[in-house]
């Protein structure tokens, strides 16, 4: 489980938010336009009990992708005809998304490879 | 580019946060709202349901926190906060704040409005394109006496056009009259005479019409003018159909080709232009008279540009004939060197150490200023103390009280600064318009951004620097102690005066060292003023040019005569008592010098050496009389003399002195100038020396010859008169518009077409001889007078305030039995020892500082002992009265009143 209480560490919350924020990010890619609300709903579906998030940190994450221009938000209404802040991906924030996965895939190949390696190959 | 964006949003969103935070909260609202309802699915009840959901969105007013953190600009949000509370609390007290605004103004302005001096006088670039590839070529003759500086001769000028490597113009000017006839009235307007070469290097285009051409510097082809903006407007009123027309200049049509813009700036600031024209084959190797300008190619420095000047200085010396009478080894021993310097420093001249010294002073008196107000602010924060602590024991860090201190006080001295600029603002307007004409650049003096910038800073800095004092002393991390000492006042140690004391003994200090710089001009002044400058009552004595164009008369007796008509006709004016007729009058040397080496019969020079160079000056009889110049030994010329073209002289004392012992023994001996067979002219009388160059350099030696002369070496065949001359008018109405109108009237009456011209007193020209030093001496003493009543205040205020701290403790005194004078004399020995601590510190800063301005002073050091031991007595004179007085409110108390206080 992912320590997401109240930002006290910077570091900490970098990370956080980094990981959280391509997770916003593949969320809205896959699902298309979608509230907070369902984007967290869906966040902690995927990681199943691995990843229990305060659902409120969720909205500074939002708030930095929207000024990045990742992201864009309007207003309109929810399944049960409340208004609600929908947020969608903007063609930037696709941009970022496809960089970062490939970022994201890279790293993880490379860990993989080296956990991989045996004490014999390094010989 | 992304955080950029990022910081745009920022700010937008920053200026709509009210609107935002009723969305986030509705937004947050529905996140809840929509969990709870997937919670009552889940079939929780409805309070445990919201409860849940309240839970994992976890602390809302924490994550709102963040959220407005990444929104706004959290730092601009508080300093807008602050300064709101300041400008509130400046409010409140609109007399604290007027004071202390009015003080910054004051100082500030001056500093910017001197630094507006600056910046447009020294700091900014001629006003030429490139103006800092622009040179003046000199050059300097270390084998002659004294080692003479000059700019070139008209050989020079095909020379280093043909031969130079370094230069991508050049040219040679000089400056003088031409009169101007057949437009109103006659006048002489300042003329620039300029080569080819001269336009180009400065580069400014013509407003109207064309440059020079190569054609209009050829001698006898049809002579052309140019019209500087300033002179366009006056006489023909802006009128575009000029280009074309024909002045008559100096008796000879010449044609108008062009107007020169406004912006047009050169030295001696002339009215009109004209070709200088050169007839090659008539050109020797002297003649140093004209001013050399070049535009250097570019990446050419002017180390390389002089050694390309030496080579061709070179060439010049072989290319050219010696002038007529003077031997080719003279030009050879004089040890030719160029001495070229940026245009700009000819430009500025010596006018750079005035002004940083005034600039200093300034400095120290906003210095002084800010000791003041971090004096009052002091005052301010002691009364604020219990706030302060009670804010900082509910927590409020000692930064965030620190940066609202700081804040209050940088408001403060922003708006001293901003009042202040306008104020330099008005300064310099009227600088421009009434400021002097010695001072260079004069029209170009404004406040452009750099001086702008100076403000700000300054500003600011001073805000800084007197707010930092309370912080120092109130928001420091022990804040928080503050608190216990509250509530009774005590009469306490030194320990919790010792801010107040150290700012009184800084500023007794500053105002010391101020009133050392003024006192030093004062004594210069009155230095320069003892000096008996070889005549006397120069308020008394008007003086006008005036010259006899070539076409009214042509035979120097008969300008002569004409002159002596005119000289009559003033005579017999009301109120005159007495007038004279020279070459020129003293203390003109702007007007150019007139030096040449002077041989004395009985005197043998070394072949090809030269005889010390001596001002001459040609008179009419009366002339020393008018002017109040003591005729030491001999007579005065007659007018017999010039008439009858006797071959006589007149030299001053000290010449007399340096080659035969005693004005006595001069006379009878013969002098000439040296040149082609000048006659030897016998000295007839000596008198005494004329401070021509300003009372503060030594006096030149003088030869003074008869207006009218038989042979002269610059003469034609038929002798010389002086063709244009000066008129001084001795009367109790010089000054005065009527005489002026009569003595007009009276040339004007012997000759109709003879212009006047540089018409003013011999007070002025005095006055404009000392400009320098009385300009430097009003800003010194204004400063020292601001910094000494500053200064006072400080001390006042310290003393004031312990005893108003102290009223219980003399109180029990008084009860116990203290006499009065006793308490008095406690007071003033502590102000004394204020006083005492602050001038020995400003003595040992003055005599450092001081020494920075020695080039300023005249007949005192910058040590002198007078002035130090006059000004540290008046200071601590001044200390005690301003401890005596409210000392004195403290034996007046009644100690029951005193006890009850609080």
């Amino acid at each position: 489980m992912l320590p997401v209480g109240s930002p006290k560490s910077m570091k900490d919350t970098d990370v956080r938010q980094g990981t959280l924020a391509l997770m916003v990010l593949k969320t809205l890619d896959v699902l298309g336009p979608l509230h907070g609300y369902g984007i967290a709903r869906r966040i902690e579906q995927i990681s199943g009990d691995l990843l229990t998030v305060n659902q409120g940190t969720l909205y500074p994450v939002l708030l930095k992708l929207e000024q990045e221009g990742s992201i864009a938000s309007e207003w309109g209404a929810s399944e049960n005809n409340r208004k609600a802040r929908f947020y969608r991906l903007t063609r930037q924030g696709r941009k970022q998304l496809q960089e970062e996965a490939r970022s994201w895939e890279q790293t993880t190949a490379i860990i993989e490879r080296f956990f991989a390696v045996k004490a014999q190959d390094l010989k | 580019m992304k955080t950029l964006k990022r910081l745009f949003r920022r700010l937008t969103s920053w200026m709509t946060s009210a609107r935002d935070d009723a969305l986030l909260q509705a937004e947050f609202e529905q996140h809840i709202a929509m969990q709870t309802a997937e919670n009552l699915r889940a079939g929780l009840s409805p309070i445990e349901a919201r409860r849940q959901a309240l839970l994992k969105f976890g602390n809302v007013q924490a994550i709102k926190e963040t959220y407005r953190d990444q929104r706004g600009l959290p730092f601009i949000e508080t300093l807008v906060c602050d300064t709101r509370h300041a400008l509130r609390r400046m409010r409140k007290a609109p007399g604290f704040t007027a004071a202390v605004i009015l003080t910054l103004a004051l100082g500030i302005g001056a500093n910017t409005a001197t630094f507006g001096v600056i910046d447009s006088i020294l700091i900014r670039p001629l006003a030429y394109p490139q103006a800092e590839a622009l040179v003046s070529v000199r050059h300097t003759a270390p084998g002659l006496p004294s080692a003479p500086e000059f700019g070139g001769s008209s050989s020079m000028y095909f020379t280093y056009r043909e031969e130079n490597r370094s230069f991508e113009q050049f040219g040679l000017w000089s400056a003088s009259g031409a009169t101007v006839t057949g437009v109103a009235e006659p006048e002489m307007p300042r003329a620039l005479f300029v080569t080819y070469g001269v336009l180009d290097a400065v580069g400014v285009k013509p407003l109207l019409g064309r440059w020079f051409s190569q054609t209009d510097d050829t001698p006898k082809s049809p002579e052309t003018v140019l019209l500087t903006y300033g002179y366009w407007q006056r006489r023909f009123g802006g009128d575009t159909s000029i280009v074309g027309r024909t002045l008559t200049i100096n008796s000879t049509p010449h044609t108008v080709i062009g107007v020169m813009p406004d912006a047009f700036r050169f030295q001696r600031d002339p009215e009109l232009i004209l070709p200088q024209r050169f007839e090659r084959s008539a050109q020797f190797l002297g003649g140093f008279g004209f001013q050399g300008i070049a535009r250097l190619k570019s990446g050419v420095t002017i180390e390389q540009a002089n050694t390309d000047v030496a080579r061709m200085l070179g060439i010049w010396l072989k290319a050219w004939p010696p002038n007529p009478g003077i031997d080719r080894t003279v030009f050879e021993n004089a040890r030719l060197a160029p001495r070229l310097q940026p245009l700009k420093q000819d430009v500025i001249g010596d006018i750079g150490t005035a002004l940083w010294v005034v600039m200093g002073t300034l400095g120290l008196v906003l210095l002084i200023a800010c000791a003041n107000v971090a004096n009052l602010l002091l005052v301010r924060a002691e009364s604020r103390q219990q706030e302060i602590a009670t804010r900082a024991a509910l927590g409020a860090g000692w930064r965030r009280i620190a940066r609202e201190m700081l804040v209050e006080s940088i408001t403060l001295g922003v708006l001293g600064g901003a009042l202040g600029i306008g104020l330099a603002y008005a300064a310099l307007q009227l600088l421009v318009a009434k400021g002097p004409d010695t001072l260079p650049r004069l029209h170009e003096i404004g406040i452009d951004p750099l001086a702008l910038a100076f403000a700000v800073g300054v500003s600011v800095l001073s805000g800084a620097l007197f707010g930092v004092v309370p912080i120092l002393k109130y928001a420091r991390p022990r804040v928080a102690t503050a608190l216990r000492s509250v509530g009774r006042t005590f009469s306490d140690g030194r320990e919790r005066h010792r801010t107040r004391h150290i700012l009184a003994v800084v500023q007794v200090a500053l105002a010391l060292v101020l009133l050392i710089g003024s006192g030093l001009m004062i004594r210069t002044f009155q230095h320069l003023r003892s000096v008996q400058p070889g005549f006397t009552h120069p308020e008394e004595i008007q003086i006008l040019h005036s010259m006899i164009p070539m076409a009214i008369a042509k035979e120097p007796e008969r300008v002569m005569r004409m002159q002596h008509e005119i000289l009559d006709t003033l005579a017999a004016i009301p109120g005159v008592t007495s007038v004279g007729f020279a070459s020129r009058a003293p203390l003109e040397s702007f007007l150019g010098s007139n030096l040449n080496p002077i041989d004395a019969e009985d005197k043998t020079f070394a072949s090809g050496r030269v005889p010390p160079l001596r001002q001459i000056r040609r008179i009419a009889p009366g002339y020393f009389t008018t002017m109040g110049t003591r005729v030491v030994a001999g007579r005065d010329f007659s007018w017999t003399d010039l008439y009858d073209k006797h071959r006589v002289a007149i030299v001053s004392e000290n010449l007399a002195r340096e080659w035969w012992g005693d004005p006595g023994a001069a006379l009878g001996k013969r002098i000439r100038e040296v040149g082609p067979a000048d006659p030897w002219r016998e000295i007839v009388g000596v008198v005494e020396n004329v401070y021509d160059d300003g009372v503060h350099v030594k006096p030149p030696e003088f030869a003074y010859w008869p207006a009218l002369m038989d042979r002269y070496i610059w003469g034609g065949e038929n002798g010389s008169a002086v063709v244009s001359g000066m008129f001084a008018i001795r009367s109790n109405r010089t000054g005065t518009e009527g005489l002026l109108a009569e003595a007009q009237q009276a040339i004007w009456s012997v000759n109709g077409r003879q212009p006047v011209f540089l018409i003013t007193t011999l007070e002025a020209l005095y006055d404009q001889s000392m400009a320098r030093t009385s300009f430097t001496l009003v800003m010194l003493a204004i400063a020292g007078g601001m910094g000494l009543a500053i200064g006072i205040v400080g001390i006042y205020g310290v003393i004031a305030f312990v005893v108003s701290q102290r009223i219980r403790e003399i109180g029990i005194r008084t009860a116990l039995g203290a006499q009065p004078a006793g308490l008095l004399g406690m007071f003033v020995r502590h102000g004394l020892w204020l006083a005492g601590i602050g001038a020995a510190i400003g003595l040992v800063a003055a005599a450092g500082l001081t020494r920075l301005m020695s080039s300023l002073l005249f007949g005192v050091t910058a040590l002198d002992p007078v002035t130090y031991a006059a000004v540290s007595a008046l200071l601590i004179v001044a200390g005690v009265m301003a401890s005596y007085l409210p000392a004195r409110r403290a034996i007046a108390i009644d100690p029951i009143q005193a006890l009850r206080a609080e």
